[in-house]
């Protein structure tokens, strides 16, 4: 870890300041990406502005919404009635992250603004058609992912909430890396009331090389019939996706149909 | 307070210590004016040092030094020794390149290190480490065992040719060829044994420190055996005599093996404490951790079984390609020897054996013990070997080893590669561990996984290895360039209570506790009244340290000797006091009575008398009552067993997970039920890592690929079943406890068993074998290229 300099605004709008003001501050949420990257020496911002004290974090539901505040932790999500009773495969999702210390240092905000491309919350984003709420805007999920760890949020632009429809019903399923435990495929399957022409969404993650992105073909499969089925025939092409030592792009194209139908089967 | 001696299962007196944040590990220690030590190394698997200009990071605030190779040669600092000469097939010796603290000329693995920056912060020390300006050539390299061996490969070592440290045998050739050309048939298998990384809990550490006043030097090391440190770096490195150089392991947070051997940094802190005349410590981190201790296994192997109609053992040909890294590492020669070849008999009375090893330096970390040290690497050959000749032959495979079982009744014997068993009864372990495992039930659980869309395979290894090393004379003949003995050193103080001073170590094994129940059980003094000491050259006579499962054996016999010359000098006090004759003295519970009489003492007025010997026969007999033993052992010991895995997969995604396991070994006597049971379920958890979830990646390049925990997969705790432990128990004939070691049987027995049953569980996918780790993407493809899959939903 290099030097550097600590800040603790107690509002967003002086975090907000604090960041624009000098190009080479980094905001610090649970610090489960940004610390491990300082400590390898990779980042060497000039000052951390940590925003545990901005008054971010909380969940509450209404409206047909679900707003979770961009410092609440994947525990305290995974861990709550309301989540689970309005979207449950939300709240399983928070709770499938990493491990428990983890889900109790990270947060939706560190998780959606770092994009990491095999990380769990932007299939939610995505195939639920969230809002992702900052300081100076209001962004769709479909315009904020930008390919791996590229995001719509201009320097200085802090997350402060996101917002998930409520759906009729929704799954996740996810095909763990056994080391790190991030996503080597997750789908997430969502279906109406308002999620697009067809009504439904399907969202890969950690399969691709661009990050997150939409199944059209199963959409539309989907959108005929609900139901695992309906996805027997679709194929998806491995060209574009990632390969390591734990999956190869076949590998992975295969686990998007085993893990797209087992979400569906789960969302009923 | 119930029974605390031989036998019960008492909670670990250490754990409390542990548990609390109280343990005092190598990292807390901090001594006056301390400065940090930061080692820069090779981020590159092979190249030429062109210059490294420490000019700039030596000018950074808070530094004090920089030292590279050079400095060190120039103080006539001497490389890492190797511990072991393994000799060619026509009797030369092992290629023995050196092995430089810090590099010299060049860089020969990611991770080398190369120079180091001393500074008063850690910061500041990483800070100037990372200043450092070195200039390479970059050279090709060999990062595989394969590519150490292709024709025209880089060499490792520039006058080491082809890349080969030795080419050995072990056996009898003309007797397999012939058993080969008789044969009705030949069963053959090429396997490899996947390459491991340690990660014991703590990472490695050291602190060095001088005293000018008496010129001493202390090193304060995470260690397995501070007295084989303190014997290398002295002699060999530093040239430093014994009554200069104190070596401390504390508690240190297990070692698995890679915290045997000596290391770079080691020698460093301890030779610039001395330069510098301030303490200096290092700590490493779980990066460091990866490209500098030591990696196990990594072997190619290719193995044939000469059958009669039958199926009945004849002879075995092993073929052996081990990779030692780039530089020997302390004992890294004898791992795929006499380590492993020696177990090639297995629990089977094959009559002729020959294998033939050869060790290959590559452009990889150096490669040395870990959990089981070469007796896995046998242990997984056999048992694959076995399962595949069953599924060729169609011979059951519970049948196939019970007909070449060495029977019961045969024991000591004598196997074709060089060992003599002294103990054992394997169909005993099969028995329990089939009834425990209820083998016979396992029909009806694969047809209800079946119900469930999942594939069920049950699979089973009946394992033996060799611990307690070794009589010192056997070892030397092989090549060992040291005894492997123990010590111990039993002080009963005036009042009563005891201090046990021993020469193994303890990190994790639970010594404090088992080897207080030997001395309470022996010496009828309370348990909570003794107190284990280890770890300090300064306090403890001598030792070889703790591995290869020794520390009971081998210490435990040295604490029964040293605690038999107490009795006997007990007992001489004891008739003085009771005015009777030495041979009608009698020694139980802590009591020397007089035969037939009531009159007696009890051990605590013994110790009383001998340290105030006012009536005491002074004229004979010296005061105090502190006695120290080393006993060498007469034989290695052969735990033994039968470990049964079953496993389901799931044919969509080609995931397997071994949902029940049985391990029922023979450890020898058991002195605490509770600590074997936790050794074996350790060890089957690193084994379940090894058969499932580890392996070393490195790239063609030589670059590694699993270099942190994010790639590497360590098994976590829903990674595993429930364990279930159980014992037969058959005695050690050659040591005084009975004991055989239990600390690495469940790492040896645990991998061919889990692979046996995933191979079982594709029995309709036509599978032969499928080397480790068994990672759901290989599964996956065998599937794939198989039959259309079962519906999962
Ligand atoms: C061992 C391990 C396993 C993990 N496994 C998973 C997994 O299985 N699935 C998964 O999805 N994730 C996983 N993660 C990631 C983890 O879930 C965190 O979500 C993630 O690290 C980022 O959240 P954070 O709060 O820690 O952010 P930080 O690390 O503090 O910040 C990350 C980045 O986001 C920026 N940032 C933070 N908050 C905001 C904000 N409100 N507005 C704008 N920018 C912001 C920071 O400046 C920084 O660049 C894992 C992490 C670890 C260490």
């Amino acid at each position: 870890m290099y030097d550097f300099t600590y800040q603790k605004p107690s509002s967003v709008a002086d975090a907000a300041k604090l960041l624009s003001a000098d190009a080479e501050a980094k905001a610090l949420a649970g610090g489960m990406t940004l610390i491990p990257v300082l400590k390898q020496r990779l980042n060497k911002p000039s000052t951390l502005v940590d925003l545990a004290g901005t008054g971010l974090a909380g969940i509450s539901v209404a409206g047909g919404k679900v707003r979770i505040g961009a410092m609440t932790t994947h525990a305290a999500v995974a861990g709550s009635a309301e989540v689970r009773k309005a979207i449950p495969a939300l709240a399983t999702l928070a709770g499938g992250i990493g491990d428990k210390e983890v889900r109790h240092r990270g947060t939706i905000g560190g998780s959606l603004a770092n994009n990491d491309p095999t990380a769990d919350y932007s299939a939610a984003a995505l195939a639920l058609g969230a809002a992702i709420v900052t300081n100076k805007r209001t962004i769709a999920a479909d315009d904020y992912f930008q390919g791996m760890f590229t995001t719509a949020l201009e320097p200085g632009e802090l997350i402060t909430a996101v917002e998930f429809p409520v759906p009729e019903k929704a799954a996740y399923t996810k095909f763990p890396n056994p080391a790190s435990r991030y996503a080597i495929v997750g789908v997430f399957v969502a279906q109406g009331p308002s999620r697009g022409p067809s009504g439904v969404r399907v969202a890969v993650t950690g399969a691709s090389e661009s990050g997150v992105f939409r199944h059209k073909a199963m959409e539309a499969a989907l959108a005929k019939s609900f139901s695992a089925a309906a996805l027997a025939d679709i194929a998806t092409s491995a060209e574009g996706l990632n390969s390591d030592i734990h999956a190869s792009a076949e590998y992975r194209a295969h686990l998007i149909g085993v893990m797209a139908r087992r979400a569906v089967a789960a969302a009923g | 307070m119930g029974f605390q001696g031989i036998g019960a299962a008492v909670r670990r007196k250490e754990d409390a210590r542990f548990l609390s944040g109280s343990g005092h590990y190598t990292d807390d220690i901090n001594r006056p004016g301390q400065l940090y030590a930061s080692i820069r190394r090779a981020d590159r698997p092979h190249a030429r040092i062109v210059g490294i200009d420490t000019a700039a990071a030596s000018a950074m605030p808070g530094v004090v030094a920089v030292y590279t190779g050079a400095d060190l040669q120039a103080d006539n600092v001497g490389g890492l020794p190797c511990g072991w000469q393994v000799k060619n097939k026509d009797g030369t010796p092992m290629a023995e390149p050196p092995h430089p603290v810090l590099a010299v000329g060049k860089v020969r693995h990611v991770g080398d290190p190369v120079a180091v920056a001393i500074a008063a912060t850690r910061q500041q020390a990483k800070d100037a480490a990372e200043q450092l300006a070195i200039t390479w050539q970059d050279l090709p390299a060999a990062g595989s065992i394969k590519d150490a061996l292709a024709p025209g490969a880089a060499l490792v070592h520039d006058d080491v040719p082809g890349n080969i440290c030795y080419d050995w045998h072990l056996g009898d050739k003309a007797a397999v060829d012939a058993a080969f050309a008789a044969a009705a048939r030949i069963v053959r298998l090429d396997l490899t044994n996947n390459r491991l990384i340690p990660n014991a809990m703590e990472p490695r550490a050291a602190v060095g420190e001088f005293d000018r006043a008496t010129g001493e030097h202390t090193l304060y090391t995470t260690s397995q055996n501070p007295h084989v440190i303190r014997l290398l770096m002295g002699a060999f490195v530093l040239h430093l005599p014994e009554s200069r150089l104190r070596v401390v392991a504390p508690d240190v947070g297990g070692g698995f093996g890679s915290k045997i051997y000596h290391y770079a940094e080691e020698a460093i802190v301890t030779w610039a404490a001395g330069k510098l005349a301030r303490p200096v410590k290092w700590t490493a981190e779980r990066t460091e951790s990866f490209i500098s201790d030591a990696h196990g296994r990594d072997h190619v192997s290719t193995a044939e079984m000469a059958l009669d109609k039958d199926g009945n053992f004849l002879a075995l040909h092993v073929k052996t390609l081990a990779n030692m890294g780039a530089y020997l590492s302390t004992f890294a020669p004898c791992i795929p020897t006499y380590l492993y070849a020696t177990l090639l008999a297995g629990v089977y009375k094959t009559p002729a054996i020959y294998a033939e090893v050869k060790a290959v330096f590559t452009n990889t970390v150096p490669v040395d013990a870990y959990r089981g040290a070469g007796r896995p690497e046998a242990a997984y050959l056999l048992e694959r070997l076995v399962d595949v000749i069953a599924r060729d032959t169609g011979i059951d495979k519970v049948t196939l080893r019970r007909r070449n079982f060495i029977p019961a009744d045969a024991f000591p014997y004598h196997t074709p590669v060089a060992l003599q068993y002294d103990s054992g009864n394997y169909q005993a372990t099969l028995d329990a561990a089939l009834k425990a495992a209820d083998w016979s039930g396992f029909p009806a659980r694969r047809a209800a996984a079946h119900v469930k869309g999942k594939l069920r395979g049950i699979g089973i290894s009946t394992y033996i290895e060799a611990c307690g090393i070794a009589p010192s004379a056997v070892v030397g003949s092989l090549g060992a360039r040291a005894g492997l003995y123990e010590v111990a050193n039993v002080r009963v103080h005036p009042t009563g209570g005891v201090s046990v001073f021993t020469g193994a170590h303890s990190h994790g094994q639970g010594h404090e506790t088992t080897f207080a129940q030997i001395v309470s059980d022996q010496l009828g003094v309370p348990f909570d009244q003794v107190e284990v000491v280890h770890g300090d050259t300064a306090k403890i006579p001598f030792g070889m340290g703790t591995y290869g499962s020794r520390s009971l054996a081998v210490g435990g016999s040295a604490m029964m000797k040293a605690m038999d010359k107490i009795i006997a000098k007990g007992k001489r006090i004891a008739a003085h006091l009771m005015e009777a004759s030495v041979e009608d003295i009698e020694f139980k519970s802590g009591t020397f009575s007089v035969a037939g009489t009531d009159k007696s003492k009890t051990l605590g007025e013994i110790a009383l008398t001998a340290y105030v010997p006012h009536n005491y026969p002074i004229d004979e007999l010296e005061p105090g009552l502190e006695e120290t033993a080393f006993y060498d052992p007469k034989n290695f010991t052969f735990p033994a067993g039968c470990h049964v895995a079953e496993v389901e997969i799931d044919p969509d995604t080609g995931a397997a997970s071994v949902v029940s396991f049985v391990a029922v070994d023979d450890v020898g006597r058991v002195i605490n039920p509770m600590i074997v049971e936790g050794q074996v379920q350790g060890g089957v958890a690193q084994g379940i890592g090894q058969a499932l979830l580890e392996g070393a990646v490195y790239d063609g390049n030589g670059q590694i690929v699993t270099g942190s925990m994010m790639d590497y997969t360590i098994p976590r705790a829903d990674d595993l079943p429930s364990i279930k432990v159980g014992t037969e128990t058959t005695l050690c004939t050659h040591n005084p406890l009975g004991v055989k070691g239990c600390g690495e049987v469940g790492a040896i027995g645990s991998p061919p068993a889990i692979v046996n049953a995933v191979v079982d569980a594709l029995a309709e996918y036509d599978v032969r074998h499928i080397d480790m780790p068994l990672a759901p993407q290989k599964i996956w493809s065998i599937i794939r290229a198989g039959r259309p899959p079962m519906a999962a939903e």
